[in-house]
């Protein structure tokens, strides 16, 4: 199967995958697993599923509290393979952040009264290979992950 | 659904669902700050056996009952911990607030569950 992946031309051996659903607390279950399922045609790890669903988690979990502070709007997922990479995209268009790069300090939280770590953007960076964050105040935020599947080696001759 | 909280004497016991995001966590956070209100407690364990999911959601209640039985003395420890769990905890540095345990803990829900114990050794 993967040696297949690797013949004739390496454009053509992409994949891609976008889903769109309301901002609600109940959605993130469905989101992180639909995500998760979608990757597991690069053949990862149960370690590897676990890491994009918990990075998947907390990029939702930020567009429903921060982005759109708990109103009912769309966040939309990107997902695309390409060999062995997995590259995600969450886009929300919710208030935006205003200080990026505050914001991804561990701890920093600007919601500590409904219990939050401020260890959303910590476990994104740590789980997943390469994280890009843009925003704009008031257009909305899109955070890039990826992650490269199986980089141990030794699969592919 | 089964039994989120039990309380044994001044210790209060957490059962932590299968997954814990923000979505369950919200639910958490209001019946165990309930319990902490009326009741005299000063040990809250967090029972992590039926827990295949966490997210940072998860270290928010951690570090939020903390804080809240930090202040009359009490302490909090996390049983039934799996290595995925575990990671977690230190990633985010909880682990220096709580005692952690993966082996079968003080907590006992009865037998029903009995035949988890030892699973994550």
């Amino acid at each position: 199967m993967i040696k297949g992946i690797r013949k004739g031309n390496t454009m053509e051996n992409t994949n891609e995958m976008t889903i769109e659903f309301d901002s609600r607390s109940c959605n993130e279950g469905f989101a992180r697993v639909a995500v998760a399922a979608f990757c597991t045609q690069l053949n990862p790890t149960l370690e590897e599923v676990a890491d994009i669903k918990t990075a998947v988690s907390e990029a939702i979990t930020n567009s429903i509290i921060h982005g759109y502070e708990n109103e009912v709007k769309k966040i939309r997922i990107e997902c695309k393979v390409t060999e062995r990479e997995m590259h995600i995209t969450v886009i929300d268009h919710g208030r935006g952040i205003e200080n990026v790069e505050k914001a991804m300090e561990p701890l920093y939280t600007t919601k500590p009264e409904l219990n939050r770590s401020g260890m959303g953007f910590a476990f994104m960076e740590a789980f997943m290979d390469q994280i890009l964050v843009s925003s704009e105040l008031g257009k909305g935020t899109e955070v890039h992950m990826k992650k490269t599947i199986g980089c141990i080696g030794g699969i592919f001759e | 659904m089964d039994e989120v909280l039990q309380v044994n004497g001044t210790c209060m016991t957490v059962f932590v669902p299968k997954e814990l995001d923000h979505h369950n966590a919200e639910g958490i956070i209001r019946e165990a700050d309930r319990v902490l209100e009326r009741e005299n407690i000063h040990q809250i364990v967090f029972d992590f056996r039926d827990t295949e999911f966490m997210d940072s959601s998860g270290i928010g209640v951690i570090m939020g009952r903390y804080h809240n039985i930090n202040l009359v003395g009490g302490y909090v420890s996390a049983v039934h911990v799996n290595e995925r769990i575990n990671k977690l905890l230190h990633l985010s540095g909880v682990y220096k607030l709580i005692t952690i345990s993966k082996e079968q803990g003080w907590s006992d829900k009865g037998n029903k569950k009995g035949e988890y114990y030892g699973k994550h050794q």
